[in-house]
């Protein structure tokens, strides 16, 4: 090729003039412009905060019961001289559960588990089942066959099904809680990352990759990863309030966290003969795992409508 | 100067021999082969080096099957091609890797034919970096072929696919095609998306650029037009296989085959005197699972006769052919054929042509 010279200097501040930004700079910008986006991702970081610095906060041991106490309305009451120490107006804010522990504590310490609980399962069938949905769909063929036809399997059995199945096999606790639920958060995120696979492996410009010899590690790297990432990322972030939501029912059945540790689900459980007689507290973990849901399912939904850049 | 080369001539860039691929159609619950599509059914031609070659006929008659296989993006059924005189993939021929670097080659969408996560730098870099070049280098190369195609580099290099016009995103995948400085380059309907106006710049573009950098085009259209403007030779395809080749003037002007004659007559005429009324072409071209037997073009030929259906004809001399080079598979073009409107043999080279003479009123 004839050797270009340099550009010239207009054409530099020409295109100073119209900067066209990177792929990640206008999805980052279309998401600042996205209220509601915003507003999940601001109330997600609080939780997460909260969770992190729930040593530093809480008033109270999350494990320290004191049975006079049992069950207390939220905090307003307890100024009317329920409290015994005069000095605390809001001694126990959102009130205390059936063992007299502090609830705001309880829910502090809490979400970190239920976050845990709700990012990990999806994370780890992330990384497995898409790895599992890229390979069969670039590879196609009999190797898709057999991956596909196997996933399907698992589509034989409701997915809260699977998870007590599964749970209940290994037995309660964290790890099989988290193993059971990546179980069953693989076979979809191996469906959506094998049809976009699919579909991205088709298109054009993979062949001319292909045309102008590149390797196929380096066509999976740069032409496929980049453009199935994205998809597969936004459905699995939409899979994080099941997560939780299925965490919460496994605790809830005495399959996954166990007492005395805090966790929304569990304390649901456990705080369920009070719902006659205090509501409020009774209904104060599942409105966590409720107000954390949404937020990750609004958050989805923006991303999803921000990453889709070709419009 | 098809399928094998005059004696003497030079080494074809592209010799294909028996190019053949037939696609399976997979039925029942195992999913066997029931059918087969015969896409591409044993065709022959030689590309020299510097000439374009337009490749020409309906669509899946086997244009673009005949692009991805000679690419090797498909792998064909039979046949070899050779590049350079050298066999591909064959003990002592020219490997894959080194066939793509002199062969490369621009899709019809132009669109779908870029990453829509790269910039347009990274696009036109990435082969050369594959290929072992230095990033950097890469890069300026980038900059110097977008400045080649007519895009301002500073204006283009950061962009996205879908910042550009579709006549700007096919410059930019004529220099991607370009970037690994091939000799060959195919052009799969590489116009045909664009405007007319559009059309006409990138026409330009890539005669300069043949000019400028000694390429071979293989121009493969369905617009007629634009193949007689950039073709130095013309292939007409059908079902499958090769019906005519020959230098342009000769397929423009002396048409040998009624396949020919038909998509000629099918071009829209400037002068509407001349307008053909009546189409030249009724109905679907045959199902490529079960050609016809014989001549695959009998079943829509207005000369067919018993001989057409008895054998099919083979790519040859057209006779009495008035440029050199000039073949056809038609029974009419062969002395002694058997059909009643070939000439006789031993006839001079000055016989009318009876599908021109047939057809002109």
């Amino acid at each position: 090729m004839a050797a270009q010279p340099p550009a010239p200097a207009i054409a530099t501040s020409a295109s100073a003039a119209t900067p066209t930004r990177g792929y990640w700079a206008t999805v980052g910008r279309r998401l600042m412009r996205d209220r509601v986006t915003m507003a999940c991702a601001l109330v997600l970081a609080l939780i997460l905060l909260a969770a992190l610095l729930a040593p530093l906060i809480a008033p109270h041991d999350p494990f320290l019961g004191r049975m006079p106490r049992r069950l207390r309305p939220f905090g307003i009451l307890n100024s009317l001289g329920m409290s015994d120490n005069p000095r605390a107006i809001l001694e126990h804010p959102f009130g205390t559960d059936e063992l007299g522990r502090d609830m705001l504590t309880r829910i502090l310490y809490g979400g970190r588990l239920s976050l845990f609980m709700g990012v990990t399962p999806v994370f780890n069938a992330l990384v497995i089942g898409g790895l599992l949905g890229i390979v069969a769909g670039f590879l196609g063929g009999w190797v898709n066959t057999l991956i596909m036809r196997t996933i399907d399997v698992f589509y034989a059995f409701p997915s809260v099904l699977l998870a007590i199945a599964i749970s209940g096999t290994l037995g309660a606790g964290i790890v099989n809680a988290i193993v059971s639920l990546t179980v069953v958060f693989i076979p979809p995120i191996v469906r959506v990352s094998e049809s976009v696979t699919t579909s991205v492996r088709t298109l054009d410009y993979v062949d001319a990759a292909r045309a102008s010899g590149l390797g196929t590690l380096s066509i999976l790297r740069v032409h496929v990863l980049r453009n199935v990432f994205g998809p597969i990322f936004i459905y699995a972030t939409s899979l994080i309030s099941v997560s939780i939501i299925l965490a919460s029912g496994l605790s809830f059945l005495g399959l996954g966290v166990e007492p005395p540790n805090a966790e929304w689900g569990l304390m649901l459980n456990t705080l369920r003969p009070a719902i006659y007689t205090r509501p409020e507290v009774a209904a104060l973990p599942g409105f966590a795992i409720l107000v954390t849901s949404v937020c990750f399912n609004l958050l989805s939904d923006g991303l999803r409508s921000a990453m889709d850049v070709r419009i | 100067m098809s399928g094998a080369p005059a004696s003497g001539a030079a080494v074809p860039l592209l010799a294909v021999e028996g190019l053949k691929k037939h696609f399976p159609i997979l039925g029942g619950l195992l999913r066997r082969p029931v059918a087969w599509v015969q896409a591409v059914d044993g065709i022959d031609f030689a590309v020299a080096p510097g000439e374009t070659l337009g490749v020409v006929g309906e669509s899946g008659c086997g244009k673009s099957t005949t692009a991805r296989l000679l690419m090797h993006l498909v792998a064909p059924d039979a046949g070899t091609v050779r590049f350079g005189g050298r066999a591909i993939n064959a003990p002592g021929g020219i490997g894959l890797s080194e066939l793509r670097r002199q062969m490369q080659m621009v899709f019809q969408d132009s669109y779908a034919s870029l990453n829509p996560r790269l910039t347009v730098a990274d696009t036109i870099a990435s082969a050369p970096a594959g290929h072992g070049m230095k990033r950097a280098d890469a890069q300026r190369l980038a900059h110097d072929l977008l400045a080649r195609v007519g895009l301002e580099p500073a204006l283009f290099l950061r962009r996205y696919p879908h910042e550009l016009s579709g006549g700007q995103r096919q410059r930019v995948n004529i220099a991607r095609a370009l970037a690994l400085s091939p000799r060959l380059l195919i052009l799969d309907e590489a116009v045909s998306a664009l405007d007319k106006s559009v059309e006409a710049q990138v026409l330009n573009l890539l005669l300069d650029l043949k000019d400028d950098l000694g390429l071979t085009y293989i121009f493969i259209s369905h617009d007629l037009n634009v193949v007689q403007f950039i073709s130095d030779r013309v292939m007409v395809m059908y079902l499958g296989r090769v019906v005519e080749i020959g230098p342009v003037e000769a397929i423009y002007a002396e048409p040998a085959h009624p396949y020919t004659r038909a998509l000629l007559d099918s071009m829209p005429a400037m002068d509407p005197d001349r307008r053909t009324t009546e189409p030249p072409l009724s109905g679907d071209p045959p199902n490529p699972i079960n050609p016809p037997s014989g001549c695959r073009f009998r079943t829509r030929c207005t000369f067919a006769e018993a001989v057409c259906t008895a054998r099919e004809p083979a790519l040859d001399t057209v006779a009495g052919a008035k440029f050199a080079g000039h073949h056809a598979a038609c029974h009419m073009a062969r002395a002694g054929s058997g059909h009643s409107k070939a000439p006789a043999p031993g006839a001079g080279g000055d016989s009318a042509n009876p599908v021109t003479a047939g057809a002109r009123p």
